[in-house]
């Protein structure tokens, strides 16, 4: 098992080298100067040249590489161009909302997908299946954003249950800020729910089929006992590496339903970051999710090995 | 979910509507939504129109300051004098004027920010409009003595921007995440990406607003921002982002419109130094090409006003130059063919990424087809555009509109990203600079525009409205805007 885990995170690491090299190249190459941005139409070139010597923009570039990568090894992710906070201090912040926000949304796809998953593959073919197939077909092909137009509208605008967006903050009680956080939630969750019911399904089936299946009912287990027993706990490995992608994708992708509910969280920081060509707090919020990525990727390769022995022998 | 939930919940909505409900009659606080968020909140060191809207005449002052009418009166200057040939201005300040940090605010303290401007070090965006100071000395604590190079109409005109206010060199440090500033409210508390906080300032030296509290909301969507509205989350929108929705605000008892007019002159830029639009019969086929009511209407869903020249439409001394450039597709053709391109030709149009731009640039390319010039959009971010096109000066056409109040003087600078180079006109700015007689200045101001528009520098398209989106009880928000900024000391909620 050390020795699994030991390899896994040197692949973590190479990993998290190669993507600084190519965040930072690809967020260079594209034009734009943050101190022009930042002093408009009307400055003079001195007063641009002195905000890029403060910036650090004055430099070259393999040496503010440089700079931020060792700075980022400290612990300093640097200081925002244009807001001037330190950018760990804003992500931070954002993580309060961000963070929260994807393990909300996952629980809530877990919690739907996990029963409506086994229960389609306990009644494979009949109509509730042909239900679930149906509707799980749907949440995959409708977009977020539509799902959460559409809560808006119903519960924000019409039945006035929920505002339609902004996020109270934790400081005025948990209630409060779970509540705020309902809707982008749910839409976040309701197409992720889809996806790994179907995953669970499938998984499920494919199990059901295995000659240990078969052996279980022999030795006496009833259909909802092997099912429980030996079915659940193997289609889990399936459903674990869904539900660890999901993890990564709802932290860094709900972009655009924290757009939509305009809420303060990490995907927005990165949107505005970016339109304002505030290179470092991009960089170094990316390259933070990058680590996040990558580090769940290894502890669900971790939690493989602890459902699954025969990976921990093999490797 | 089961049904005592429900029950409880619906109690707990019942419950929260009646707490509104009583305190209606005395709203002392209001929530504005805004698109964008600020960076930082020193006006005096930035671009960002965002910062403006939230401190202008709010946190910080000048000596002078724009009303919601454009006109431009005294702020932290009682009075002044101006010497007989126009180049000392003496500022008498208000007495007990004192910074939120409780330090009293006199002549040292202008100094201290004119100085701060101008310095060679300036991080001012607008160093500009100080560029005349020669300068700045202290009479006494409440007296100023302003020395200019050169006299200049425009003066206290220019001291009446956000980059002029005046800031305190005790607080300066902190200023752009703890601004201390002079004005009626004072900054509370900035959560970044979600909300700032402004507290009336009990110890102003003008009159109490009748605001206790005002939250900025930061909502750039503009479906969230309807959203927004109709749920009754913000109180106003300023600056709303979605036209086509406005009617449906309009017929809503619950909610006001205010359509105004903004100092943003809409073009389409056109680099006079790249052939073929180094020939005025080029750019003058352009200026016919266009249809500007098709692009109004098909654009910003009818609000705007056509302009004909590079001046605001509510600026007294605007002259209607559009009959100039109408729309006359025949007209265009001919010109075109006189300068030899009787087949057309093919040519490039950035947009950066308001909508003005991006919807607005799509029928200006299929108007500028019918006349058989090509434009290739290319759609670009605003750092983007501000590297190639304004900086680099590596483009055709453009369409952006120009948000800063009397920017006219632009035309005078030959390296300005349309190098427009014409020695009359950089004459006639230095005129008009140096003339103080109101009559004076209206007639030369008259003749600019009527320069530039038949030189036809650029395709000037419509003047850029303002729309404003708020609750029905909402009073006195400037329905114009003369210079980015919702002044709080004039907002009150009727009964």
């Amino acid at each position: 098992m050390l020795r699994y885990a030991l390899k896994r995170l040197i692949s973590l690491a190479l990993s998290l080298a190669v993507a600084s090299v190519v965040i930072f190249a690809v967020i260079e190459v594209a034009p734009g100067d943050p101190a022009s941005f930042m002093l408009g139409v009307n400055a003079q070139p001195e007063t641009l040249a002195a905000l890029r010597a403060e910036l650090g923009l004055d430099v070259s570039r393999p040496q503010r590489y440089l700079n931020w990568v060792s700075g980022m090894l400290a612990g300093d992710f640097g200081t925002s161009y244009s807001y001037r906070t330190p950018v760990a201090q804003m992500v931070a912040d954002r993580l309060w909302v961000s963070l929260p926000l994807a393990l909300y949304a996952l629980t809530l796809s877990t919690l739907i997908a996990f029963p409506v998953g086994i229960y389609a593959a306990a009644r494979r073919g009949k109509p509730g299946d042909l239900a679930v197939m149906g509707a799980t077909q749907l949440g995959i092909a409708v977009p977020n954003f539509w799902f959460a137009m559409m809560l808006v509208l119903i519960f924000a605008i019409n039945l006035r249950w929920f505002n339609a967006g902004g996020f109270a903050g934790w400081d005025n009680g948990l209630w409060a800020g779970l509540h705020s956080l309902t809707l982008p939630a749910i839409a976040l969750a309701l197409p992720q729910a889809a996806i790994l019911a179907r995953v669970m399904r499938s998984a499920l089936l494919d199990i059901l089929g295995e000659d240990f299946m078969r052996t279980a009912r022999a030795k006496g287990l009833s259909r909802r006992q092997a099912l429980w027993r030996h079915g659940v706990r193997n289609a889990l490995i399936p459903v674990l590496t869904i539900i660890g992608l999901q993890f990564s994708f709802l932290l860094a992708g709900s972009i655009i339903i924290e757009q939509v509910f305009y809420l303060p969280g990490l995907g927005r920081l990165v949107f505005q970051a970016i339109s304002a060509r505030d290179l470092i707090v991009v960089e170094s919020v990316v390259m933070l999710l990058v680590f996040a990525v990558i580090t769940v990727n290894f502890l669900v390769d971790l939690a493989y090995a602890a459902v699954d022995p025969r990976l921990r022998s093999r490797t | 979910m089961t049904k005592p939930f429900f029950r409880t919940f619906a109690g707990a909505v019942a419950l929260g509507v009646g707490l509104l409900a009583s305190q209606a009659m005395a709203r002392s606080d209001i929530t504005i939504a805004m698109q964008l968020e600020p960076p930082h909140l020193d006006p005096t060191s930035a671009a960002a129109q965002a910062i403006d809207s939230v401190v202008y005449t709010n946190v910080f002052e000048g000596l002078t300051r724009f009303m919601g009418d454009g006109s431009v009166v005294p702020g932290l200057a009682e009075s002044w004098e101006i010497s007989e040939d126009g180049k000392v201005y003496t500022f008498t300040l208000h007495d007990g004027v004192t910074f939120h940090d409780g330090t009293v605010m006199d002549a040292e303290d202008v100094k201290f920010s004119l100085d701060r401007a101008t310095a060679e070090d300036s991080a001012n965006a607008q160093k500009a409009l100080f560029a005349g100071i020669e300068s700045v000395e202290v009479v006494d604590p409440l007296t100023v003595r302003i020395t200019l190079a050169d006299p200049n109409g425009n003066f206290l005109f220019n001291l009446a921007w956000g980059d002029a206010v005046i800031v305190a060199p005790e607080s300066i440090e902190g200023i752009k995440t703890n601004p201390v500033g002079t004005g009626a409210y004072k900054f509370a508390e900035w959560v970044q990406g979600d909300r700032i906080t402004l507290e009336r300032n009990p110890d102003y030296w003008g009159d109490q607003p009748a605001l206790e509290k005002a939250t900025f909301k930061f909502i750039s969507d503009p479906t969230a921002a309807f959203a927004a509205m109709m749920a009754e989350d913000v109180d106003v929108f300023d600056n709303f982002p979605a036209p086509e929705n406005l009617p449906q605000f309009e017929a809503d008892p619950r909610f006001q419109v205010l359509v105004g007019s903004t100092e943003g002159e809409t073009i389409l830029a056109t680099n006079n130094k790249k052939p073929p639009f180094d020939d005025v019969r080029v750019r003058q086929a352009l200026a016919h090409a266009i249809d500007r009511q098709a692009i109004i209407d098909g654009a910003m869903f009818g609000y705007g006003t056509p302009i004909g020249t590079h001046f605001a439409p509510h600026n007294p001394a605007y002259v209607d130059l559009t009959g100039l450039s109408a729309h006359d597709p025949d007209k265009a053709r001919a010109l075109l063919a006189e300068a030899g391109f009787a087949d057309g030709f093919e040519t490039t149009l950035h947009l950066p990424p308001p909508s003005y731009a991006r919807r607005g640039g799509e029928i200006v390319a299929a108007q500028l087809a019918e006349v058989g010039i090509k434009a290739e959009i290319i759609n670009v971010e605003w750092a983007q555009w501000l590297e190639t096109v304004f900086k680099g000066k590596d483009f055709a056409l453009t369409i952006v509109s120009h948000t800063e109040p009397m920017d006219i003087g632009i035309y005078a600078r030959p390296d300005y990203y349309f190098q427009y180079d014409n020695p009359d006109f950089q004459a006639l700015m230095a005129t008009l600079n140096a003339t103080t007689d109101p009559d004076e200045r209206t007639r030369l101001m008259g003749e600019a525009q009527r320069m530039i528009a038949e030189d036809y520098v650029n395709a000037y398209l419509f003047q850029l409205a303002k729309l404003g989106v708020a609750k029905a009880g909402v009073q006195g928000l400037w329905e114009n805007a003369p210079t980015a900024a919702i002044d709080l000391t004039a907002i009150s909620w009727a009964e």
